[in-house]
This record gives C-alpha cells, sequence and structure tokens, in this order.
C-alpha cells in the first residue's frame, strides 16, 4: 500500500534530482561490469574477426573489427589443409564415450559409498580422494609405457580409459553419492520388502530419481574430454587420429610460424557449438559445475 | 538400549554379507580401472624414478637415489622450475580468488541483465584451454596482438608480452585466471545465497555501512567457502599445462617453465624418463602435501 502513495503523489524538484542521481547510479554501474567483462568476452570476439580476414589483413594496422570482405574460405581450407573433419568427428565420438562410460561407472560406486555398508569402504574413499586431487602428469609416463605394453599407444583407447578411471571419474563418483545419500531412503526400503534386489533397487527407484545428477555428470564429463589436450599430445601421432585441441596446435607453415587466420577460423569452429549449447542451457550447465565443486 | 544383545541369527549374518557383496560388486568397475590406470601407475611412478632409461637400447637400470642427487644438487633448473611453480601459484590464487568474489558480490543482487553478465563471466570456463590460449597467444604477439594494436591506437607501444621474462608469466597468470575464474565466481555465489538477507538487513537498520557489513559479516560467513576455494585453485594451478604448452613453451629463458610441463618435457620430448619419474615423486609430494594440509585446515575450522 505504501508504495501506491508514494506513486500517486505529484513529482517534486527533490524526486526528480533524486531520480536522476538514481539512474546515474545506474548508468556507472552497468559501465562497470560492462568494463569487467570486455577481457572475458573480448577474445570471443576477437577469434571470430580474425577468422574472417586474410592472412594479410590478420596483421595489418590499424586493426578493422569488422574485415571488409569475410574470408570465408578460412572455413574451407581448414578442412583441406588437415583432416579436421575427420578431427572433429574423434572429439566428439571419443567425448560420448567418456560420458557413457563415467555414467555408467560412477552412478555404481556413488550408490554403493551412499548407500551400502561394506568393509573397506572408507579406506577406499580416501583412496579415491587422492586419486582426485592428483594432477595427470603424476601418473602419465608409467600410463604412457603400460599403453605401450598394451599396443593401445596412438589409438583412441588411452583418452577414453584414462579420464573415466581418473580424476574426472572419481568427480562424478563422488557428485553422485552426494546426490543418492540425498534421497529419501524409505522408497528403497519399500522395495526392498517387495523383494526387489539390490540392483532392481539401484536400476529401477534410485537412478530413475537421481536424473538431475545424471545430466551433471554428464555434461562436465562430455566437456572434460572434449577440452583435453595433454593426453592426446602425449597418445597419439597420427593426423587423422588427433582431436580438435590437438589439431588446433598444428596450423603453422613450413617454417613453424602460426597460420593465424587458419588457426582463428578452427579455434571458432571448435568453440562455437559448444558456447551456443551452453548459451541455450546456461542454467543447467552452471549448476552442473557448482555441483561438482562444492564437495571440493 | 545399550544392553540389547547383539544376535547374529543367520539369516542377519547373511543379509550383511549380502550387503557386503554388493557394495564391492557396485564399485568393482571404478576401483579395476582404478588400480590399473592410477594405483599401479602411481607406485611405477616410484620404481621408475630409481632408474635410468636407455633410450639407444631401451633398457632400463637401476641407479639408486641418483636422479634424486641431480634434481636436488646437481641440476639448478630444478630450483628455477620450482620457483617459478611458487610465484606462479603465488600470482594466480590471490588474483583468481579476489576477482572470483569481486564478481560474486557484483553479481549476487538483483537488476536487469544479471543472468547476461553471469553468463559472460562463466563463458571462458565451458571454453577449451587450448582454444583459450591460442586465441590470446595471437592477442599478445608484439607487431600483429590485439592488445598491442589497441595501445598503439592511443600511443602506447606495448612490451614484447610472451617473449619478455616477468611479462611471459604475468599473460599466462592473467589469462589463466579469465579461463577458470568464472567457476570460483559461481561456488562464491552459491554461498553468498546461503547468508539470510535479514543479517544484512538488520545490520543496516543498525546503521552499519556496506564495507562493516562485508567485513564483519560476510567475509567471515564466507571463511569456509575461501579455504575450500583456495585449496582447490593451489592444487589446480600445479596442474598447468596447455596454457604453458600454447603460449609461451615454458620460455623465455625458463621464465615459465613449471613443474608439471617441465615433467612433459623431460618425459616425452627429451626421453629422460627415469629423470621425469623422478620430478613426478616432488610433484606427488607437492599435491599430496597441499591436500592434507587443506584436509587439516578443514578439521580445524568444524
Amino acid at each position: 500500500m505504501t508504495s501506491f502513495v508514494h506513486s500517486s503523489r505529484s513529482f517534486d524538484a527533490g524526486d526528480r534530482s533524486r531520480l536522476i542521481r538514481l539512474s546515474l547510479k545506474k548508468i556507472c554501474w552497468y559501465l562497470a561490469l560492462i568494463g569487467l567483462s570486455i577481457p572475458f568476452v573480448f577474445p570471443f570476439i576477437w577469434m571470430l574477426s580474425g577468422s574472417l580476414k586474410t592472412q594479410s589483413e590478420i596483421t595489418a594496422f590499424p586493426p578493422k573489427l569488422i574485415p571488409e570482405s569475410p574470408a570465408w574460405e578460412n572455413y574451407v581450407e581448414i578442412f583441406s589443409y588437415q583432416p579436421f573433419a575427420q578431427q572433429y568427428f574423434n572429439s566428439l565420438y571419443i567425448a560420448a564415450a567418456v560420458t557413457m562410460l563415467i555414467l555408467a561407472v560412477a552412478s555404481m560406486a556413488g550408490y554403493a559409498f551412499a548407500r551400502l555398508k561394506f568393509r573397506g569402504s572408507n579406506f577406499i574413499f580416501v583412496f579415491l580422494l587422492m586419486g582426485l586431487m592428483m594432477p595427470e602428469e603424476v601418473t602419465i609416463i608409467p600410463n604412457f609405457y603400460w599403453m605401450k605394453h598394451l599396443g593401445l599407444v596412438n589409438t583412441h583407447w588411452p583418452l577414453i580409459l584414462l579420464p573415466v578411471f581418473g580424476s574426472q571419474g572419481i568427480i562424478a563418483t563422488f557428485l553422485m553419492r552426494q546426490f543418492f545419500a540425498a534421497l529419501p531412503v524409505e522408497l528403497e526400503e519399500a522395495a526392498k520388502l517387495d523383494g526387489l534386489s539390490r540392483f532392481g533397487i539401484f536400476w529401477r527407484i534410485a537412478l530413475p530419481l537421481s536424473k538431475p545428477a545424471l545430466a551433471a555428470v554428464a555434461i562436465i564429463s562430455f566437456l572434460h574430454s572434449w577440452n583435453l589436450l595433454l593426453e592426446p599430445l602425449v597418445f597419439l601421432s597420427d593426423l587423422d587420429k588427433f582431436t580438435v585441441p590437438l589439431a588446433l596446435t598444428n596450423f603453422s607453415d613450413a617454417y613453424g610460424l602460426p597460420l593465424w587466420h587458419l588457426q582463428l577460423a578452427a579455434t571458432s569452429l571448435s568453440v562455437i557449438p559448444v558456447l551456443l549449447v551452453y548459451i541455450i542451457a546456461q542454467r543447467q550447465i552452471v549448476e552442473s559445475f557448482a555441483m561438482s565443486g562444492v564437495k571440493g | 538400549m545399550s544392553s540389547t544383545p547383539v544376535v547374529t541369527t543367520p539369516t542377519n549374518r547373511s543379509a550383511h554379507f549380502y550387503e557386503s557383496l554388493s557394495g564391492w560388486l557396485f564399485i568393482s568397475p571404478l576401483l579395476t580401472g582404478f588400480c590399473l590406470f592410477f594405483v599401479g601407475p602411481l607406485v611405477a611412478i616410484f620404481v621408475y624414478s630409481l632408474t635410468e632409461w636407455n633410450i639407444l637400447s631401451q633398457q632400463s637400470s637401476f641407479v639408486g637415489l641418483e636422479n634424486y642427487r641431480d634434481i636436488l644438487f646437481e641440476n639448478p633448473e630444478f630450483w628455477e622450475v620450482l620457483r617459478n611453480s611458487l610465484v606462479f601459484a603465488a600470482g594466480l590464487v590471490p588474483l583468481n580468488v579476489a576477482l572470483a568474489l569481486v564478481l560474486a558480490l557484483a553479481l549476487n543482487r538483483a537488476f536487469h541483465g544479471v543472468i547476461v553478465f553471469r553468463t559472460l563471466f562463466f563463458a571462458p570456463v565451458v571454453t577449451a584451454g587450448a582454444a583459450w590460449a591460442i586465441v590470446w597467444t595471437f592477442l599478445l604477439q608484439k607487431e600483429s596482438g590485439g592488445i598491442n594494436q589497441m595501445l598503439a591506437l592511443v600511443g602506447i607501444d606495448g612490451p614484447n608480452w610472451l617473449r619478455q621474462p616477468d611479462w611471459a608469466m604475468v599473460s599466462v597468470i592473467v589469462t589463466r585466471v579469465l579461463k577458470n575464474v568464472g567457476l570460483n565466481m559461481i561456488l562464491y555465489l552459491a554461498a553468498l545465497q546461503t547468508i539470510p538477507r535479514d543479517y544484512a538487513e538488520a545490520a543496516t537498520l543498525d546503521g552499519a555501512g556496506r564495507w562493516h557489513i562485508f567485513r564483519h559479516l560476510t567475509w567471515p560467513m564466507l571463511a569456509p567457502t575461501t579455504l575450500v576455494i583456495s585449496i582447490v585453485t593451489v592444487v589446480g594451478s600445479l596442474k598447468v599445462f596447455d596454457h604453458i604448452y600454447l603460449m609461451t613453451g615454458g620460455g623465455p629463458e625458463n621464465a615459465t617453465l613449471v613443474l608439471a610441463y617441465y615433467i612433459y618435457e623431460r618425459a616425452f620430448e627429451f626421453f629422460e624418463v627415469g629423470y621425469a619419474s623422478a620430478l613426478a615423486v616432488v610433484l606427488f609430494f607437492v599435491t599430496l602435501g597441499l591436500t592434507l594440509a587443506q584436509w587439516l585446515m578443514k578439521k580445524e575450522s568444524n
């Protein structure tokens, strides 16, 4: 009611100056935020702008944000320069495989840690925590010779196995465990009385209830795999087996100098689909990362 | 109740056994892979570190603690690398945490477009590190880079960001912070939203200023989050690889050569497997020490 009384009152000079001060404050607030966001946004804009310039245009001074005649041919040339379509497909199917495997392995393990009492679970849990914190660089050397022994170097297997059973799989396990532990236990007890087996309870009761957690795990796992660089660099040597991040480092001329226009076109092509999905589903994606980070 | 006798009827015991068995079955896929690709290699790294690998004969020979002696006393490069890693962490962590807090505080209020700004600040987090590093490498070129071209328009002659030792370190730290700060911002935002608004309102009614409320109310209530964020960011800074590999290659003059990248370089470019493994053992203990410190501090603050 008070607000109604206020707004029905006629404006006097004091109100107007207060209003001006308020909108001035508002403008300053937005200007500050826009200023803060420049270092986060400008690289994307500059990447797109550069990807549409010719090789000579890209180093020209003064710089132009919008090239006079967009060099769309850059986006064609990257596919003939190296097998970029194949590399793109490699990244996609590896990320999909990593995601599926992590969903399966982590939901089962997470359920066990949340609901089942078994000897040694605490000890294993602490060990997994250590695996979660350890940088990949600690175990990458033995893993390389291990994969070599198994004949898996220069295949995609290490790129699938290492994330699933390394820190990413463990993050997913902890996330699932936390989610399962928060589910009401009564439902499962009722199912148990109905004679459902443990796996039946997990599969028919717990898993269908945990879709938000599964979605979060899927999102962070897919992005993790899609973005990997160290593992492809160590394990892959054939161009047509490369993944996108590794391929991006490979657009250079005969002297090893980067061909910026091609590199930026390829980079744009790898970043834009992710950004589009991100913009559409930003709430879900941001929350997924928040869920994976809270347990720290 | 304590006098209730524990009856271990056959059914009770078998139910217990059944639950234990299903527990092990449920974790067995993860555990098998974890042993094969983490625990095994972790043990192997200690064994490797006591050997020297001959690349020509493809044979390794036992050399005892020779590699560690090399690292600690013979090779001054290691101390340089350790120093760089510390400088990197000391620069990155406070900058990341402070910026994350500022952004979270700015976004923790209702105004038009708050979602837009949150989306923008978080966008680099979902972007591949390699892509981010490539674009920034392009931006930071001496002549053709966007940053120096902008500076030139206002008459400033920008430095050669990635080819001057001090600027190279600063560049790698800042671009890495921009890449990841959105994640810590989100964690701070989540924590801020758990602080009841009445607290701040009551304090305002008592005449407390904004800074006062932040200093004596918000900041103390954020302490657990700050602790977790700090340690995770420190450990994360030890993993930095793609930014170093793509932006500086550890140079110039080793100025950005950090431990994780040094391990990669020694093992996979120079094939000094024993030496690199000893370095990996060092990284293992550094990470373990930091993780334990986190655990102890968390325990204490509870």
